[in-house]
């Protein structure tokens, strides 16, 4: 069995109903399963929300936690994106310092990070960028740590490549 | 529809439980807002662990007052979400019949259990025109009760290739009335098989392939039987703790098939080679079919070598014990017991040493016959699931194994039992200690005796009486036969019998927690011995 924690990006259809959230929610916590990050949304359908988690856990614990999660009534479909071809998507939101020579550094790099400056004052940026949540770590590793002045994060979110589409 | 008014809501949650386990059907519980909840939480949770099939309807104070810290409000569906298999907030007087359908569908199909559906009072005494769907469907909820035909032609070739195999079945198979599917196949193979705690009575236990219960308590033939076998036959049982022991040494030489309709049970505690997921009684006949078809047989020669070994461990008599004529032990007055009503009682039993002395010397030939709280272990259980059972079945003699401890956690309902004229018999196994914690502190403790000793007993007797029931003491090991016969020819009657029992008696055999399957502790035979450092945090 291999026993390495990997990381996994789980994406669930889940029932539209209030405390469905909780479930999920309560599922890991009760049964000491890690959680990374989560987010929630409703999609087109109004009956349905989308959520979608990242977890580690080597392989074992993963199926457990598919399995379990498959076993909540309000969980109508689930993918593990982890398995099969997909992109990840994360948005963050960071606040700089940015006077002085720090102005030009946080513009440049924002750029080659692909990132917007969305809001500018004499002394700070509000930078926003998107990808994968280890391109946002490397962009926070890439700038003074000194120059941080908030950082929010939606958590990881993401959809299968190709012609298979999770529906209910 | 009848109601019966219990004095206590977790009583009302053991009673309903006790129904199900018995009849098949599922429980219904009634229950107010607020403390009748919370009261309920235990036996709701007792439900889910055994995966027994119950509805609990509970008020709510009124749709505009939830959140507002109001009179006997509590967030009912939150706190009973982590100890149900589903549960509903109706808030929508239109929505309350579909709800009520859907719940009884959750709770008796897939791997059953408890559905609480919360309703508020302004929804009570809402209006709506009475539509009752005649079926439904979840899109998220589809058990699958058919095998896969290619696992199953796979796991009978492993079961067929077996030298030394071994059938370990649970509660499952009660739960899906899967006995006599289980019989025809066992026979039909002639493998020794074990049953768990939860599945005691699925095979009958009289039966010669019988090799006894296994686990923490169980037969030293069917632990070491387990530990030796090269095919383990896994079905409608969850590799609990209380059986597996030390799990990286849990049947060394095993490769294993599992058989159980919830997903998540397989290679959960145990890695197996062969799952199946579906219907205890769908897969077995299935396999059975396979079996016959392709006319099919097992090792011969190899499974008498196996049998030969296993009635060589079986010869040792793990379950012996030396009886006495000045004390009585209360292993002889289950024993009596199961003579006295010739083993067709239902049997109800608490949580403790006297839980496992009905297991071991009770021998259940028929499933629904054993009714305990096998997954969570609540005290008080046994009383109230008597009740239940009674109800079920008023004909057949009920009785609820219990002791001095367990017993008093649920003494009020001996009045809901004389208002329903529910007459059941009550053996207390009465030895003034919380026996099995005893037992440990005995044994992993250095006898450091704390907080297990009753210094204060009631008149049992008189309680009863107080009831309106009759009591009656034995203390001599020569009047327990005559006793249980007095008791048991009162057919319409509650008879409370106190059973002062030997103190110091222990059960066996024990494989000490953490211990694997081998390592058995016997009566008179073994010095116990301190458990693994990991088989302490067990304790």
């Amino acid at each position: 069995m291999n026993n390495n924690k990997e990381r996994h990006l789980i994406s669930i259809l889940l029932e539209n109903e209030a405390g469905a959230l909780s479930r999920v929610a309560n599922l890991f916590s009760a049964r000491g399963y890690n959680i990374e990050s989560l987010t929630v949304a409703p999609t087109d359908d109004e009956t349905l929300s989308r959520l979608t988690l990242v977890t580690y856990g080597n392989e074992q614990i993963v199926e457990q936690i598919v399995k379990q999660l498959n076993k909540l009534i309000d969980v109508v479909k689930l993918i593990d994106l982890s398995e099969t071809d997909a992109i990840e998507r994360e948005l963050m939101l960071v606040k700089t310092k940015a006077s002085g020579e720090l102005r030009a550094e946080m513009k440049r790099l924002a750029d080659i990070f692909g990132g917007h400056v969305l809001d500018v004052t004499d002394s700070t940026y509000t930078i926003e960028l998107t990808g994968t949540g280890s391109k946002l770590d490397n962009f926070l590793r890439a700038i003074d740590k000194e120059a941080i002045l908030e950082v929010v994060r939606s958590g990881a979110t993401g959809i299968a490549l190709g012609q298979k589409a999770l529906h209910a | 529809m009848k109601h019966v008014l219990v004095r206590h809501e977790q009583a009302a949650t053991h009673a309903a439980d006790g129904y199900a386990r018995a009849s098949g059907k599922p429980g219904a519980v009634l229950v107010t807002s607020g403390p009748g909840v919370t009261n309920a939480v235990t036996g709701i949770a007792t439900a889910y662990m055994d995966s027994i099939p119950m509805v609990i309807i509970s008020g709510q104070v009124p749709t505009p007052l939830i959140g507002n810290d109001a009179f006997q409000e509590v967030d009912s569906v939150g706190i009973t979400r982590p100890c149900v298999k589903h549960n509903f907030l109706v808030k929508d007087i239109t929505k309350l019949a579909e709800t009520i359908k859907k719940a009884f569908y959750i709770a008796t199909t897939g791997r059953p259990g408890p559905v609480l559906v919360d309703i508020p009072k302004d929804v009570t005494i809402a209006k709506a025109e009475y539509h009752y769907p005649k079926k439904i469907k979840l899109r998220s909820y589809n058990p699958t009760v058919k095998g896969h035909a290619g696992q199953i032609r796979k796991a009978v070739d492993l079961i067929l290739s077996a030298k030394r195999p071994m059938i370990y079945t649970g509660g499952g198979v009660i739960l899906s009335e899967g006995s006599s599917e289980l019989i025809e196949l066992t026979q039909l193979l002639g493998y020794p098989i074990t049953n768990t705690l939860m599945g005691l009575g699925a095979y009958p236990a009289t039966d010669k392939q019988f090799v006894g219960m296994l686990g923490m308590h169980g037969t030293y033939e069917s632990n070491m039987a387990m530990h030796h076998c090269d095919v383990l036959i896994a079905i409608g049982a969850r590799f609990d703790d209380r059986v597996t022991g030390k799990i990286d040494r849990f049947c060394p030489e095993a490769r294993i098939v599992h058989v159980d309709i919830d997903p998540s049970s397989i290679s959960k505690n145990v890695r197996v080679d062969i799952p199946i997921v579906g219907s205890v009684p769908h897969v077995l006949r299935s396999m059975i079919n396979v079996i016959r078809d392709e006319k099919l047989r097992p090792d011969s020669e190899a499974l008498a070598r196996w049998w030969r070994q296993i009635d060589e461990w079986r010869a040792i008599k793990s379950l012996s014990y030396r009886n006495s004529d000045t004390v009585i032990k209360p292993q002889s007055v289950v024993q009596t017991l199961y003579d006295v009503t010739e083993g067709n009682a239902i049997i109800t039993s608490d949580v403790g040493q006297h839980q496992m002395w009905a297991a071991q010397y009770y021998h259940f030939d028929r499933p629904r016959q054993w009714i305990n709280s096998g997954g969570l272990g609540t005290m008080g259980f046994g009383l109230p699931a008597a009740m239940g059972a009674k109800f079920a079945f008023p004909d057949q003699d009920v009785a609820c194994i219990t002791g001095d401890g367990s017993i008093q956690m649920m003494t009020q309902e001996l009045a809901t039992m004389k208002q329903y004229q529910t007459p059941v018999k009550i053996i207390n196994l009465n030895n003034g200690y919380l026996g099995m914690v005893r037992q440990w502190q005995e044994f992993f403790y250095q006898k450091r005796y704390s907080m297990t000793y009753f210094e204060a007993l009631p008149d049992f007797v008189k309680l009863a009486e107080a009831y309106g029931h009759v009591g009656m003491r034995i203390e001599k090991p020569g009047d327990v036969e005559g006793a249980l016969r007095e008791a048991f020819a009162q057919k319409d009657r509650t008879v409370f019998l106190d059973f002062i029992t030997d103190q110091s008696e222990n059960v066996f055999p024990m494989i000490p927690a953490g211990g694997s399957q081998n390592e058995m502790l016997l009566a008179e035979r073994d010095e116990m011995v301190s458990p693994h450092d990991e088989g302490m945090v067990l304790l």
